[in-house]
């Protein structure tokens, strides 16, 4: 368990660190190494969890599984390669005047902030501690979304603001009657303890975890973006410096997930209605085909990309609302996956949105010939996400088809429509900007790209041959989750 | 079972419970900003009767904190600080039109019928006063909402935001007394935290549109221009 | 014996009511650092105006001359209908609380008749006003009126008073907000701020002085007195019924006297309270009233939900 309180103790240590000593020159440096820091730890973390199963402290207050302990090494992992990313790009920000030292401080220590409270929601024991932690990651979010202080960006972020503190409201009061539903069968002190609770979930008042599930859902999915709930998610993508948006879709939404699963896992638990499955595949079906609709007509690059991550998410509560150990294993997959070809994408996007000083989709040309690295990044990545063999994101899909095959066959023409579409979308966009002649003046800008090939490569890997010891961690995962291994 | 036969703690939460509701139906249709801090204000002051009212009753010695920190917060700083944000950016004598306020109302009606649609089903076991207080707060909470949706003040918004976070306050005081401490604190300071990070965007957004009116914000949406 | 026991307190309450205007005022000039003029100073300007000759317009008809004693018994007579002191009256128990919500519509009606029938602008207009806001008011006064009677399964004030007692201190939602609905009501058709000013003579907010303008000597008087039993009215409807303790329940003598100064004392205070709240608020622009007077139906209606809601059997 000790990897685990340094996991949570080291960003706090950031936040402080950062807002006092924000201002000095090599920050961005220091960033990295504090994140490098905590991926080692939570590879150590998992290593234990390898070797000895799920480990909850003492006291109940954190549990690590195999679960979670998957997605906090994801989390470190991002957290690490963003920093990476974070560092030039920010200091470039500084450099054109976008950016002053204080707000470079105040980025650094919410960027801290912002990894603890994913931490915390994720080794939590404790649903209302999740709640919390959820709540602390918008407000350590909300104003780096409005960081450049524009009218767009503090609009953006006022919107983020109401709406996911309005949306997660919903997800305290179900977590309120989970809680009532909870003390009718435990003493006070650990009613809010999942694992408590999901070993006396079978107790558990089934009409009142139902709706109770309904609530979180609607609060956990307003910061998943599920549809209709999405709406300040684009926004606070695309006017929020780029690391924030690396971060946000390959973190944030992921964790969200997370916190929706759990809640799942107990209403699964309590009745054998499946209604919470049934209430996933909707959301998640309506936001998978809408999002791949409104990519058309995106004119912001960074929009563009926020839907498809809506698109994804969206694919990704579908599987685990149908809740099949094959259907879990493949949405596990792909969230790994899409986590990591998507904040590889936002950083080529940021590079490409420095080279032609704008994210207008209509003005960003030429960006192979300018700069190669960030234009077959930013292609490759499209190539990815949109689900083309060999990559992750194809074997996931293809996964999560055959899953769908399997339980509602008739479900699988929307699916196929979905997909096609958001490749159709993705491609016209993309494909302009990076080929074609470059515009008179544009220059390459300094850019780290080590990333964004790590990101893809792991992405082409996991898509070619899957490695044994991965394959194992995922299939204890769906065991926790489904109950049964897949296959 | 009838209200007489109840002991006077159900009584007490009962009748807050309902006058908690008024207070959301009088912000809904309340144009003038500092009186709707007002009220506001009145409704913390409501829980917080509430809250120390169930402690005394169950003797339970945490919901006296957490008495004592909804006072601080929502009775004292969050209305103090938006009264202040109101007399500096002059809006004290603007009075919001609010369109179509019938409307509205009865929008809010429905909502409170919809809260008792909603939980009607699961609380076939559990004491009216779970049943009411429950279905009430849960109505406060839409009510927050439909408050946010029908005005455009940003000062609006917050307040109607804080009162999504009074019905839940309830709602958690009533039917569990209360969370677990921790939970209470980290709530508590998520809230603390929201208030002043609003009294910050209070200053970023009027000094980028030049007024505090939300609906001046449409830079960004989906529609082509 | 009992009925004996109703004149008296009939008469009891035609004295004091008097007595109330005077504290009234009293609490207020404290209250905005005038000085004060004696409690007794209504009674003796309803002397001086007895002694006065009425001046009569050449225009008025026979029911100018009459209105006056109609008023001043129509109010003597629903006033006779409710508990003072004692809850147990006989003449309660022939007339309940619609009953007395009809005397007092007679009685503003005859109001109306005598401010239009001189035919004076401000009589005219005073009358309209009056009607209007009294269409919004009554529905009010009767949904507050009709929550209590359905607590207690009857209309009549004696029983449902006696129910209210009997019960002991119990705390309904229903009750706050009918007792904030009657309170609303009582200020309106009271003619008090914020709705009325019953100390100015500015054309364009009167209401009630509007009406009575063309009035003098001992009319005016019976007019005055008038609408003194009416606050007075008021004050014992919202004391006693959401308040009953103290109310004699037996004839003894102690008890009566018991009731007696409890009644006062709880009048001292209601008189006290709307003397701050006249202090504090400003009177209302006339086209508001309607939205003041639709809260209050709103209160009496969110009563009466709540008295089946909340305090239904399951």
């Amino acid at each position: 368990m000790i990897p685990a309180y340094l996991l949570l103790l080291l960003p706090l240590l950031g936040i402080v660190y950062f807002g006092l000593l924000g201002h000095k020159e090599d920050v961005g440096r220091q960033n990295i190494r504090f994140n490098g820091v905590t991926l080692f730890l939570s590879l150590w973390l998992a290593v234990n969890v390898f070797n000895s199963g799920s480990l909850i402290s003492a006291g109940d207050y954190f549990i690590v599984d195999s679960f979670n302990v998957y997605l906090i090494v994801l989390t470190a992992f991002v957290g690490f390669t963003t920093s990476i990313f974070s560092a030039p790009y920010m200091a470039h920000e500084q450099e054109i005047g976008k950016l002053t030292v204080n707000r470079l401080r105040l980025y650094y220590s919410m960027y801290q902030g912002f990894m603890f409270a994913m931490y915390l929601v994720l080794t939590t024991n404790n649903m209302g501690i999740m709640w919390v932690a959820m709540e602390a990651a918008t407000l350590a979010t909300v104003l780096l979304v409005s960081l450049y202080r524009t009218p767009e960006s503090i609009e953006a972020a006022w919107k983020y603001f109401i709406l996911c503190g309005v949306g997660i409201a919903q997800a305290l009061f179900g977590t309120i009657l989970l809680y009532y539903a909870a003390i009718q069968i435990s003493d006070v002190d650990n009613a809010l303890t999942w694992s408590v609770l999901y070993e006396n979930a079978k107790l558990l008042d089934p009409e009142i975890l139902e709706i109770a599930f309904v609530f979180m859902l609607i609060g956990y999915g307003t910061k998943i973006g599920l549809v209709p709930l999405h709406n300040w998610l684009p926004d606070a993508h695309s006017e929020g410096p780029t690391p924030m948006s690396a971060v946000l879709s390959g973190l944030l939404l992921n964790d969200a997930l997370y916190a929706v699963v759990r809640n799942k896992m107990l209403v699964d638990g309590a009745t054998d209605s499946h209604i919470a499955g049934y209430l996933m595949m909707g959301f998640g079906l309506l936001s998978f085909l809408v999002a791949a609709f409104f990519l058309h007509r995106q004119k912001d690059i960074k929009r563009l990309f926020s839907y498809s991550s809506i698109e994804h998410m969206g694919l990704m509560t579908f599987a685990f609302g149908i809740g099949t150990p094959f259907a879990t294993f493949a949405a596990l997959l792909h969230m790994t996956v899409h986590s990591l070809t998507k904040s590889a994408i936002f950083v080529t996007v940021g590079h490409a949105a420095q080279i032609s000083g704008t994210q207008s989709i209509e003005k960003i040309r030429g960006l192979i010939k300018t700069q190669p690295q960030v234009g077959w990044g930013l292609l490759i990545g499209t190539l990815a996400i949109a689900g083309f063999p060999p990559f992750g994101v194809f074997a996931s899909e293809f996964l999560v088809l055959l899953a769908t095959m399997q339980s509602y066959p008739w479900l699988t023409p929307f699916l196929l429509l979905g997909i096609g579409i958001a490749c159709a979308g993705l491609f016209r966009n993309v494909q302009p900007m990076v080929y074609g002649e470059k515009p008179e003046g544009q220059q390459a800008v300094q850019a780290n790209l080590w990333p964004v090939m790590i990101h893809l490569a792991i992405v082409l890997w996991l898509g070619l041959a899957m490695p044994d010891f991965l394959a194992d961690w995922f299939t204890q995962a769906t065991i926790l989750i489904s109950g049964s291994a897949p296959l | 079972m009838e209200i007489e036969n109840l002991d006077h703690y159900s009584q007490v939460i009962l009748s807050l419970a309902a006058l908690v509701t008024l207070t959301s139906f009088i912000m809904l249709a309340q144009g003038r900003l500092l009186r709707l801090v007002f009220v506001f204000a009145l409704q913390g002051f409501m829980l917080v009767s509430a809250t120390a009212i169930a402690a005394y009753s169950f003797d339970n010695p945490h919901l006296y904190i957490s008495a004592a920190i909804t006072l601080a917060l929502k009775v004292l700083f969050i209305p103090w600080m938006l009264r202040r944000h109101i007399l500096k950016l002059n809006m004290h004598r603007d009075v919001e039109a609010l369109s179509n306020k019938t409307a509205i109302m009865m929008g809010g009606a429905s909502l409170v019928v919809f809260s008792y649609y909603v939980l009607h089903p699961i609380m076939q076991n559990s004491s009216m006063i779970l049943l009411n207080a429950l279905s009430l707060s849960l109505a406060v909470i839409l009510l927050g909402m439909l408050l946010m949706i029908s005005h455009h003040q940003a000062i609006a918004h917050v307040v109607g935001f804080m009162s999504i976070e009074n019905g839940l306050f309830f709602a958690a005081t009533v039917s569990t007394n209360g969370m677990p401490m921790v939970v209470e604190l980290g709530v508590a300071f998520d809230v603390l935290v929201a208030a002043v990070l609003f009294g910050i965007f209070f200053l970023h957004i009027s000094s980028s549109i030049d007024s505090l009116d939300v609906d001046k914000m449409n830079r960004l949406n989906e529609v082509d221009q | 014996m009992s009925i004996l026991l109703a004149m008296i307190q009939t008469l009891l309450f035609i004295a004091l009511a008097p007595l109330l205007a005077g504290w009234l005022k009293g609490c207020k000039c404290h209250l905005q650092n005038r000085k004060a003029p004696s409690l007794l100073q209504p009674y003796q300007d309803l002397l001086k105006l007895t002694h006065k000759q009425p001046v009569v317009s050449k225009d008025a008809s026979w029911l100018f001359i009459i209105a006056p004693y109609i008023i001043f018994s129509a109010t003597v007579i629903a006033i006779s209908v409710i508990p003072l002191i004692a809850v147990d009256l006989p003449t309660a128990a022939s007339a309940d609380v619609i009953v007395l919500v009809g005397f007092l519509a007679f009685a503003r009606f005859f109001l109306a008749l005598a401010g239009l029938d001189v035919g004076t602008a401000f009589g005219g207009m005073g009358s309209s006003r009056e009607m209007t806001i009294s269409t919004m008011a009554e529905p009010a006064m009767l949904m507050a009126v009709f929550t209590l009677t359905m607590t207690a399964s009857t209309t009549n004030l004696s029983l449902a008073i006696g129910h209210v007692l009997a019960e002991g201190l119990e705390l309904r939602p229903s009750f706050i907000f009918a007792l904030f609905a009657l309170i609303l009501v009582a200020v309106a058709e009271t003619g008090r701020i914020p709705v009325d000013n019953p100390a100015t003579h500015l054309e364009l907010t009167m209401i009630h002085e509007a009406m009575i303008l063309e009035y003098s000597g001992r009319h005016l008087a019976l007019i005055e007195w008038a609408s003194q039993l009416k606050l007075m009215l008021y004050g014992v409807l919202i004391a006693n019924i959401f308040f009953p303790w103290g109310i004699a329940q037996t004839l003894s003598l102690p008890a009566l006297g018991y009731g007696l100064l409890a009644i006062l004392g709880k009048l001292a205070i209601l008189a006290l309270v709307l003397a701050i709240s006249e202090t504090l608020l400003a009177k209302m622009r006339l086209f508001r009233v309607q939205e003041f007077l639709s809260f209050a139906y709103l209160l009496g209606l969110l009563g009466m939900l709540s008295h089946i809601i909340l305090e239904a059997a399951r």
